[in-house]
């Protein structure tokens, strides 16, 4: 059976985020990978590596998310495929939507395990801003997938994948919505995509205090984020708000510095696979969804670890 | 203009989460319900276009009637009328189908909601109904102007920011900054207990997805505290694995 697998990409590369949906749909079937993007050959053909037999890459860049429905449309009726997995980002929710109903599939968002088929289709989801999950059985014959990070490992034993060219037909109504123009960190760890995220809250007292959780995921490789009140503040951009209202992260390490832990945070960090805490507060909230603690001053411990993690590299 | 509301009826954000009948309903004992807090970004940014071009505004929501005090507060923060599709959210496709009949038959310009809502966080509704009536949709934005017939916005992506151009109609899933929340004030409530609000029945359609069970995560093991940070990097990269 084969397995559509949609993959983006950021500055030209395939976001790692994407190559774990490919994994992940090599667990299903033989994937065809699709890429809508302006991605060099090389790049392309590296996601074989990750579980993808073969990559279908649109000939010219398509960015609307109409526009990119119907092209995962034509490519689903071109290779037979009934499963289209696509890794959840701000790009790929609404495809995933659109594409579900052109398709007549039955559709899960917020996809954390591997399809159960031994009675039906299920899989888990992801609810309540990862606070519980539902078990969710699809009952059309065409699914479409969008997966959360962290879902799988990404498989990195596979070869090259062969890289075919197709022209997708996009029609007039695809192309109502005119980018105008995008403005974009470069070169920075993506808060969503980071593997590490090192967050701080108003316990840094103020914005001239950032160096330090700077340093700290510049030495780790990691995305930077705050709590609600800190981007109300303005003392950092909406786009670093970590929390049920903000940016939900699942990444394999969540280091909160100076962050009580009100429900409302720990709902968009509670899929991390650990969750460490810096806080003078013994008592903070934020210990009791913790895995580890120190508690203590976060001027004081943050130089020191930021050194501990240089030391070691 | 004519502009529709769609919002969804979901448990306040501090609720306890639980599960009951054998984990198959969310347990909804002592829960506050509230509009949901995507949504009352839009019902705020509607406001102010009603305010400033004269806007009539329509809220939807689909539910049973449990959720008729939630549909009134979004009336007495200044809607015009509301409009309850009478049955279960069974799930996304179901919702925007909803939404979608009712769009077709009224014409709106402009159809807001929130981004997502906060008890599902699928996110899917919007380009749903979108798709059903072959207009666009847009999401997250956190901008959204309108000249003329086109409407100016600022969606949110990964890492920043993208400027985008639309004529109306289309969707738009709203987040913050798109405007600042409205609370009812005292003359609305009451002006809310008249302002019309239509129950209709749901179109049927076939089941896509169903819930079979709920669950809670495993509950943590208990936090490690620990006094120096050699012995956090040590458990980070002997225990955790992760450096």
């Amino acid at each position: 059976m084969s397995v559509l697998v949609y993959i983006e990409s950021s500055e030209g590369k395939i976001k790692k985020s994407s190559r774990e949906a490919v994994s992940y749909g090599s667990a299903i079937g033989d994937v065809v990978a699709v890429c809508l993007s302006e991605v060099d050959d090389a790049e392309l053909a590296s996601v074989g590596k990750n579980g993808a037999g073969k990559v279908l890459a649109s000939s010219s860049a398509i960015e609307t998310s109409e526009a990119a429905a119907s092209a995962l449309a034509q490519a689903v009726s071109s290779t037979g495929a009934n499963t289209v997995i696509m890794a959840k980002s701000s790009g790929s929710s609404a495809i995933a939507a659109r594409l579900s109903i052109k398709i007549d599939a039955s559709m899960a968002a917020n996809v954390v395990s591997i399809p159960d088929t031994s009675v039906g289709y299920n899989v888990r989801t992801g609810i309540f801003t990862g606070s519980a999950f539902a078990n969710v059985e699809l009952k059309k014959a065409n699914k479409v997938l969008s997966v959360n990070k962290n879902t799988v490992e990404v498989k990195e034993d596979g070869a090259d994948a062969a890289v075919e060219k197709y022209s997708p037909e996009i029609s007039e109504a695809d192309l109502k919505v005119k980018i105008l123009s995008v403005d974009k960190a470069t070169g920075k760890v993506l808060l969503p995509e980071a593997d590490i995220v090192v967050s701080g809250g108003r316990g840094l007292k103020g914005p001239e205090n950032w160096g330090m959780v700077e340093d700290l995921a510049e030495a780790l490789g990691a995305a930077t984020g705050c709590s609600k009140p800190v981007s109300d503040m303005d003392w950092r951009p909406h786009s670093e708000h970590v929390g049920q209202t903000g940016i939900k992260v699942s990444p394999s390490v969540y280091i909160a510095i100076g962050i009580s832990g009100a429900i409302q945070h720990l709902a968009g960090v509670n899929s991390s696979k650990y969750i460490v805490v810096i806080n003078t507060d013994e008592d903070a909230p934020f210990f009791k969804a913790a895995d580890y603690g120190i508690v203590g001053d976060a001027f004081e411990v943050v130089p020191k670890l930021t050194e501990a993690i240089k030391a070691l590299q | 203009m004519k502009i529709l509301v769609c919002i969804s009826h979901v448990p306040d954000t501090t609720s306890k989460i639980s599960f009951t009948e054998g984990d198959t309903k969310y347990d909804k004992t002592g829960v506050q319900y509230i509009i949901g807090p995507y949504d009352d970004y839009a019902i705020a940014r509607a406001m102010e276009l009603k305010e400033s071009s004269g806007a009539t505004v329509t809220v939807i929501n689909v539910g049973l009637a449990e959720t008729e005090p939630t549909i009134r507060k979004a009336l007495a923060i200044g809607a015009d009328d509301a409009i309850r599709v009478n049955t279960e959210p069974s799930d996304s496709l179901f919702v925007a189908q909803q939404i979608a009949a009712v769009a077709k038959e009224n014409q709106y310009d402009l159809i807001l909601m929130g981004r997502e809502s906060i008890d599902f966080n699928g996110g899917q509704v919007h380009a749903m109904v979108g798709e059903l009536l072959n207009i666009p949709s847009l999401s997250p934005v956190m901008k959204l102007d309108i000249e003329g017939n086109t409407a100016k916005m600022t969606k949110e992506i990964e890492g920043g920011k993208e400027y985008v151009e639309a004529d109306m109609p289309f969707v738009a899933g709203c987040q913050e900054p798109i405007a600042e929340w409205r609370i009812p004030n005292m003359r609305g409530i009451m002006t809310a207990r008249s302002k019309p609000l239509n129950v209709i029945e749901a179109v049927a359609d076939g089941v896509a997805t169903e819930v079979k069970k709920y669950e809670l995560p495993p509950a943590k093991s208990g936090v490690k505290i620990v006094d120096s940070v050699d012995e956090l990097v040590s458990l980070l990269k002997n225990e955790a694995k992760v450096l």
